[in-house]
C-alpha cells in the first residue's frame, strides 16, 4: 500500500516532467542550431549584443527569440564560421538595415547632436550656474553693507565676543 | 524678473515642439540604406513551378514591383486587394516574394484571396528578406530598370500610397 501511494505522487510528476522535456525539446528544435564551439557562441553572442531587433525594437537580437532575430543570429554565427570579423558582420548588418540596427550609433554628421549634446548641455548648464552664482554674489556683496552696519552694531559685538569664547575651535570652523 | 519665467518657458516650448514633431515619426519606419542601391541579386525557385527559378537579371529593363508577403502574415491580408486591382491594371509587373513559408499554405492562400503576381518566388529560410533588408512583411519595392531600388514600403500599402507615391514614381521610371 505503502509503495502504491509513493507511486501514485510520484507518476504525475515523472509524466509532467517528461512534458516539460518534450516541449523543450520541440522548441529547441524550431530554433537555430547553436554553434559547436562554446567559445565560438559566445563570440555570437558578443555580436548579436550590438545589433538591435527590428521587429522589437528595444531588444538586441541576443535577448529577443522573434524569428528574424534568430535568422540574424544564425547569419552571425555562419560568417564568423566563414572566417568574417566582427567589423565585417557589423557592416553586413548595416548595408540591409540601416544605421538603426546598431545599439552604438557611428560618429557622424547627422549624429553628432547626439554624441555631443549631453556633453554640451552640461557645460551650458554649469556655465549658466556658475553665472547665476557670481551675479548672486555680487548682489549680496553690494546689499550687505546697507542693512546690517547701522542697527547690528551690537549684536555683531556679541557674536564676535562668543567666537572668541568658544574653547575648542579648530582653524576648518573659523575659515 | 520677466526674463526669470521667460527662460524655462521658451525651453519648456522648445521642447514641446520636439516631442510634438517626433510623435509624428512612426518608429517602426527605419529608413532603408538600399533606397538608390542596387538591389542584391538572387536567384529563387518559383512557387508555382518549382524547378523554375527567378534571378534579378530576369527582370532587367522592366520598373517593377517586388512585394514580400506570407501566408502567415496577417497584414498581408490587408494589402493584398490593392495588389489584386493593381495587377488588374497591368501598370507594372509584380513579383511575390513568398517569405518563410510552407508551400502548400502559400499556394492555397493566393487561391483564396486572388493571385496579383506575375511570378511568385518562394525564400523559406529568409535569406534574401535579410539582404534586402526585411523586417516586417509585408514589405513592397520599386524597383527600376537598372536593377535598383527605388522605393520602399514597410507595413501593408494603402490606397494613398499607391496613389499618391507608388503610381507618379512607376509612371516617371517608365516614361524616364
Amino acid at each position: 500500500m505503502v509503495e502504491r501511494a509513493v507511486a501514485g505522487k510520484l507518476i504525475p510528476r515523472v509524466l509532467l516532467a517528461l512534458a516539460c522535456a518534450a516541449s523543450t525539446h520541440i522548441a529547441s528544435a524550431t530554433s537555430a542550431p547553436l554553434a559547436v564551439d562554446p567559445a565560438r557562441e559566445a563570440q555570437v553572442m558578443h555580436i548579436a549584443e550590438k545589433l538591435r531587433c527590428l521587429v522589437c525594437q528595444n531588444q538586441s537580437i541576443a535577448e529577443s527569440n522573434a524569428d528574424l532575430a534568430n535568422d540574424l543570429k544564425r547569419e552571425v554565427r555562419e560568417q564568423l564560421a566563414a572566417g568574417k570579423s566582427e567589423r565585417d558582420i557589423l557592416d553586413f548588418m548595416v548595408e540591409r538595415y540601416g544605421d538603426f540596427v546598431l545599439y552604438e550609433p557611428p560618429v557622424r554628421n547627422s549624429t553628432l547632436l547626439l554624441w555631443g549634446g549631453p556633453l554640451t548641455l552640461l557645460v551650458a548648464a554649469g556655465a549658466g550656474f556658475a553665472w547665476t552664482l557670481k551675479r548672486r554674489r555680487a548682489a549680496q556683496a553690494a546689499s550687505t553693507p546697507e542693512t546690517t552696519a547701522g542697527n547690528d552694531a551690537a549684536a555683531r559685538a556679541r557674536a564676535r565676543a562668543l567666537l572668541e569664547e568658544a574653547p575648542e575651535n579648530t582653524p576648518e570652523e573659523r575659515a | 524678473m520677466k526674463t526669470k519665467f521667460a527662460v524655462p518657458l521658451a525651453l519648456f516650448l522648445g521642447l514641446v515642439v520636439f516631442f510634438a514633431i517626433g510623435l509624428t515619426h512612426d518608429p517602426r519606419e527605419i529608413p532603408s540604406p538600399l533606397i538608390d542601391k542596387p538591389a542584391p541579386d538572387f536567384t529563387l525557385p518559383q512557387l508555382h513551378a518549382q524547378d523554375q527559378t527567378l534571378s534579378l537579371a530576369d527582370m532587367k529593363g522592366k520598373v517593377w514591383l517586388l512585394n514580400v508577403w506570407a501566408s502567415w502574415c496577417a497584414a498581408c491580408r490587408e494589402e493584398h486587394p490593392l495588389l489584386v486591382a493593381m495587377s488588374k491594371t497591368r501598370v507594372v509587373p509584380i513579383v511575390g516574394l513568398d517569405y518563410k513559408d510552407q508551400r502548400p499554405e502559400a499556394l492555397a492562400w493566393l487561391q483564396e484571396h486572388g493571385d496579383p503576381y506575375d511570378v511568385s518566388i518562394v525564400d523559406a529560410e529568409g535569406r534574401v528578406g535579410i539582404n534586402f533588408g526585411v523586417y516586417g512583411v509585408p514589405e513592397t519595392f520599386l524597383i527600376d530598370q537598372q536593377g535598383r531600388i527605388r522605393f520602399k514600403h514597410i507595413g501593408p500599402l494603402t490606397r494613398k500610397v499607391v496613389d499618391e507615391t507608388l503610381l507618379p514614381q512607376i509612371k516617371a521610371l517608365q516614361n524616364g
